[in-house]
Parts: C-alpha cells; structure tokens; sequence
C-alpha cells in the first residue's frame, strides 16, 4: 500500500519535471511524457485506493492524509479527462506540480486512521464524497487556467511577446475551457451538496445543521452560482471570469482546509 | 560519375517580368520533361515552376554540355531571347546544387522564410517526373532525401512558426485572441497596400463577413468588390463596431476616428466577446486608450513590428539549426551518390581493357596465323585472366572502406590515370 503510494507520487514528481522541462524547450514528446507519467500516477493512484477500500471496506478518507490523496487522485484524473478533450497541453504545468504537491503534504501527515465507524459505508456518503471531490478538482482546474489566462492577457495587453505569449494557448480556448471547468465543477457541488443532505437527513436527522464547512461550501456555491449566472446572463468573460474562478477556489481552499483548522464541525473529525 | 545540376532563378535574381516568361503551366510541365528527355546530355530531369522560381534539376556527365542544353530548351520552349534571362540564372552543380534543393524545399530560399507552400509545389514537380519517367535513381534518391529534410527542418526548428510580416503579425495575434479566426466578422476602414495585405490574409484563414468603410463610398464600393465585402458609410462605423471583431484601420485621418466612447458602450451588447483592432495608420486612427477596456485589443504599427522582430530574431536562430541538418543531409547523400559510383568506374576500367585486349589478340592473330582454334581459345583465356588479376587489386582498393573524401579523390585519379571520360 505505502509502496504504491510512494510509486504513485514518484510518477506524479517526474511528471511535475515533464512538463516543467517542456514549459522551457516546448518539445512535443516532453509533454507527452508529462502526460503519460501522470496518467501511470494515476493508474496507481486508483490501485492504491482501491486496495485501501477493499481492506477497510470504507472509502478510505479517514483522516486528513487520506483526505488529501482522494483530493490529489481526483484532480489528477479530471485533469486528465480535460487534457484529452481540450488538448490545452500546457496546463500540464499547473496540474501535475499541484498534484505533486498535495501528494507530498499527504506524505508528510500521520497515517493512523480515525477511528471507525460505519458512518462511512452509506451509498449517499461515497456518493458525496466522491462527487464533491471531483467537483472540487475541477475548480481547481478552472483557477489554474485563470491563472494562464491572466498571464496570455497580460502578455497581449502588454505587447510583451515573450515568454508566455508564444507558450500560452489563445485566449478564447483559455476562456472556455474555464468555463467548462467551472459547468462541470457546480455541477458536481450542487449534487456533492445535495448527497450531503441526504446523508446528513439519515445519520443525523436534519439536513443542513450550520456545520462551518457546509456554511462555506455554500458560500462558494452561491459565487460560482453568480459566475455562472453572470456568464450566461450578463456574458462575463475573460479577465472578470478568470479572477473569480481564482478567488472562488481560494475560498474553495479555506473550506477545504482551513474550516478543519480554525474552526469547529462534524467534518472535522476525519480531515485531521 | 554523373553530377547534379541546377539551373534556375528565383525571385531574387530575376523580376517578376521575366519570371512570368519562363513559368511552366502544369501541362507545359509534362511537354518540357518530354522535351528535356530527348537531349542527350541529359540523364534525368525535373522541372519546379512556382511563382517566385523556375528551376530545372538534372543529373549528366557533362554539366556545362547540359547547362547549354537547359538554357537553350528553355529560350526554344518558351520562345523568350537567352540573353533575357542569361543573367538572372544561377547555376549550382553537385553539392550546390543538392543543397539549394535542400534549402529550397525547406523554405530557406522562400520570399516569405518558413512559409509551407514550397515543399507541396516540389512534391508535385517530382511526382510530374516519376509520371513522365524523367527521373532516375539518383533524383528518386535525392528527392526522398529532399522531402526527409524538408520534414526534418519544419519539425526540429521553429522556421515555420511565426509571422515575419505585418499582416502575418496581425493574423497571428488575432489567433492568439481568438483562437480561431473562421467566421470572425472584419471592417475595413480606409486603404493601402498593408491593409489589402492584412484583409487578403484573413480571408485566406477563412473570416466571416467583411465591411468596408471609406471617407469616399465610390472607392469603399470598388474595395468592397474586390474582396466580396459589404461597402458601408464612414458614418456607419460606430454601428458596426457592435458585430465586428476585427478592425483593420488605415486612413489618412489626422485624429483619431474611434475613441474609448465608442467602444465602452457595446461591450455589453457584444457580451464581451473580444474586440481586436490593427491601427495600421500613421497618425493613429484608434485611441490607445481603448486597449485599457476589458476584452479590447488594440495593436498599432509599431506593436506589430514588435512581433515582427522577435520573430526574425528567433528565425535566424532557427535559420542556423536549419543550416546544420541541411550540411548534414548534403555530406550523406554526396557519400552515397560516390559509393554509387564506384561501379560505373570499375566497369568502365573493364571496358577498357576488354576493348584493348580484343584489338591487340586480332593483332596477334592476324601475325600467327598458324594458330588452332584450341590455341587460340587458351591464348585468349589467358588475357581474360591476365585483365581479371590486374583488375583485383584496384577494385579492392576501390571498393574497400573509408572516408568518401578519399574514394573521391581515387577515383577521380582512376579515371584520369585510364582516361575512362573520353572515348
């Protein structure tokens, strides 16, 4: 188990230097390499945490180490999934050092888990959990082609046609390929929400209990509610959609993380 | 040993007036490989005509005999004086020649550096020869080698990749922005040759609807044909700029024509899809102010040649690169065309002494006449094996690995030392 963990995250690390090489040299078969060492990563990846299933028979998120690699593992593969529908290459530079990463905090984090209880076995749980994750994946997805974004713009703004200007894609496929980030993303959290209040209704008798991290989960729902509805609406794109997409992750983050350590819930419990 | 030939001119030697003399159609392409055929100093032929080149690639053993040959097929072919176009042809013969076809193929000779269109137009030339059976081993050879190289420069260099003019600058940033240009609507404020340019090329990467707007309509009419735009008033251009997206502008005007007013109100009726303008006047004709506003480019002149020379800049490093894979591709394909050689060397030294054998043995016969055929035939054998044993050791040595340079040199003084060249 720790051998494939250790496997996995060698993967994803080599992969980080991939595309960090290609970023430089713009050679096809560096990204590639990137891509295909990410992809092993995540072959492994899925391996590991199916082992850790089938050995504990629950989804394996029982403290924050565990937390993190599911969050490490569905990041990988939605990336992956936008990598073969966008063929936006360069955000390989992104993904696969945040992957790396989240696998090396993950590494560093006690392995003990919680202790067990069969809270974890419901359908609506691995549901929730599963779903919110990928969704969550996504928007960290849609901030990192902000981020490319903000930098091609600036460059054509500029007229400084350096660096970036000649290794970033067009604005348009940056712009939609955010958007398809953020549509999947809500998607995802509106369901991963929805589960969450099923589940919450079954073991706990109410839906929604003003638990801190379902306060800032909804937080960042309703602003990825109003960027989406300003999108559609209003037609927000570029520079606007992109810094939003940036700071909703950024809130994404601290309801992820920072809700475990500053604040009190019956999350916290397993993302310690 | 047959050489390789080139004869031709381009668009740097020779104008355009004497280049549309000398171009071939593709029919006359077939009719002057069949007359290109029958000299006999020509081994095998080849024929390029593209606008900005004609160029005939031939192998001989006499290179200056179809050099002449060349030039007066192509007075004859195309009924034009020699001394009209003597001076504009260059002449470039072995390794030259195989490397002008090399850089020729590469776009390195290209008006427009990089562009792609050249190794299609020698693709079809040589598939033009292979259908006339013009060409032979050695072009067959070469012509591979030619489009390897071609491929090997295009994908280990960046020659290709950017923009060395305005209107490919315009069209490159356009693509930045947009990703694609298909369908963007374009207006066309004003004239001059850089903005056609920039409106041909957009046109060539497939946008969607053109306006365009003169200060005088009759001419903004007549542009309008030219292109198959819509003509529209100076006055109408505020309306407009709410469905373009590309403005290309290059008026005489001494102030700006558009300013930030104008843009500010119809972005949110664009839904703020970009707005990309290419101010090719001077004076402006844009307010830079504009390029301020969210989801507004705006590039003048001066922008332009900025991607320009970045451009040419990173061309001539890739140019470099491009240099060494050519050098490469010379020296291989010059040792193999030398190790192709050294059969027709050594079969020309057995001629030769065959031929001196057979005319001293009727000597001898006709002075012992008292021979029996038995004798005869021993006699004879004889001098077979005699030629075979003198033989052996020069074609080891021929033959034997080891740098090309040398082999060259051998068998450069082989065929002085037996005078195998003339007759």
């Amino acid at each position: 188990m720790d051998m494939l963990m250790a496997l996995t995250t060698v993967c994803y690390l080599l992969s980080t230097v991939g595309y960090i090489v290609y970023l430089f040299y713009q050679k096809d078969h560096l990204q590639k390499s990137g891509l295909y060492l990410l992809l092993a990563g995540f072959c492994l990846h899925t391996a590991a945490i199916a082992a850790a299933f089938f050995q504990s028979g629950q989804i394996p998120v029982r403290n924050l180490y565990e937390t993190l690699s599911i969050a490490g593992w569905a990041t990988a593969g939605v990336f992956l999934v936008f990598q073969f529908k966008f063929q936006l290459k360069i955000l390989g530079i992104y993904a696969a050092p945040l992957v790396s990463l989240i696998m090396v905090m993950a590494a560093r984090l006690p392995r003990e888990p919680a202790q067990a209880n069969t809270l974890f076995n419901s359908f609506w749980l691995i549901t929730h959990i599963v779903v919110i994750f990928t969704g969550e994946a996504a928007f960290a997805l849609a901030c990192g082609v902000g981020i490319l974004y903000l930098f091609q713009e600036r460059a054509l703004k500029t007229k400084n046609y350096g660096f970036f200007f000649r290794r970033l894609p067009d604005l348009e496929l940056l712009d939609t390929t955010g958007y398809a980030s953020i549509f999947v993303g809500f998607t995802l959290l509106t369901i991963g929400l929805v589960t969450g209040f099923v589940y919450a209704k079954s073991s706990w008798g109410r839906f929604w209990s003003w638990d801190p991290k379902e306060v800032w989960s909804g937080i960042s729902w309703l602003l990825y509610a109003a960027l989406l509805h300003g999108r559609l609406a209003l037609g927000w794109r570029g520079r606007k959609a992109a810094v939003m997409a940036i700071i909703g992750f950024g809130i994404l983050l601290f309801t992820f993380l920072g809700v475990n350590f500053l604040l009190e819930g019956h999350h916290g419990e397993f993302t310690r | 040993m047959s050489d390789i030939v080139i004869v031709g001119l381009n668009h740097n030697t020779a104008p355009v007036e004497i280049r549309e003399c000398l171009a071939f159609s593709g029919v006359e392409t077939d009719a002057a490989l069949e007359r290109l055929q029958k000299y006999p100093v020509i081994e095998e032929a080849l024929l390029v005509s593209t606008c900005n080149r004609v160029e005939v690639l031939l192998t001989t053993a006499t290179p200056s005999a179809a050099i002449d040959a060349v030039k007066s097929f192509l007075s004859e072919f195309k009924q034009v004086a020699p001394e009209k176009f003597d001076a504009s042809l260059y002449i470039h013969v072995g390794d030259a020649a195989v490397r002008h076809l090399f850089r020729v193929a590469a776009s390195l000779d290209s008006m427009m550096v990089g562009e792609p269109q050249i190794l299609g137009q020698i693709k079809a030339a040589y598939q033009g020869a292979v259908r006339k059976k013009t060409s032979g081993v050695v072009l067959n050879r070469l012509m591979h080698r030619t489009f390897f190289v071609a491929k090997r420069v295009r994908s280990e260099t960046g020659i290709g990749d950017h923009a060395v003019s305005i209107s490919y600058a315009a069209v490159e940033l356009g693509r930045k922005i947009f990703g694609t240009l298909e369908g963007k609507k374009v207006l066309l404020i004003g004239a001059g040759e850089m903005a056609e340019l920039a409106v041909e090329h957009l046109i060539r990467n497939r946008v969607g609807d053109l306006f365009v707007a003169n200060r005088t309509f009759e001419r903004g009419v007549a542009l309008a044909q030219q292109f198959r735009g819509r003509p529209i008033r100076f006055e109408e251009i505020p309306d407009h700029l709410q469905q373009v997206d590309i403005i290309i502008s290059s008026t005489g005007s001494p102030g700006f024509i558009i300013g930030p007013g104008h843009i500010k109100g119809i972005m949110r009726g664009r839904r703020n899809r970009p707005l990309f303008f290419v101010d090719i006047a001077v004076p402006r004709d844009i307010d830079p102010d504009i390029n301020r506003l969210p989801n507004v480019y705006v590039y003048d002149i001066d922008d332009l040649k900025g991607v320009i020379e970045e451009n040419i800049e990173d061309r001539n490093r890739e140019a470099l690169k491009a240099q060494r894979i050519i050098d490469e591709a010379v020296i291989r394909f010059r040792q193999w065309l030398e190790s192709l050689s050294v059969v027709p060397t050594i079969v020309a030294l057995q001629k030769k002494l065959d031929a001196i054998a057979a005319t001293e043995l009727n000597k001898t016969w006709h002075a012992l006449s008292h021979l029996s055929e038995h004798d005869r035939e021993v006699i004879g054998r004889m001098t077979q094996s005699m030629i075979h044993k003198i033989l052996h050791d020069p074609m080891l040595w021929l033959k034997r690995e080891g740098s090309d340079n040398d082999r060259a040199a051998l068998l450069d003084i082989t065929r002085k030392l037996f005078k195998l060249d003339e007759p």
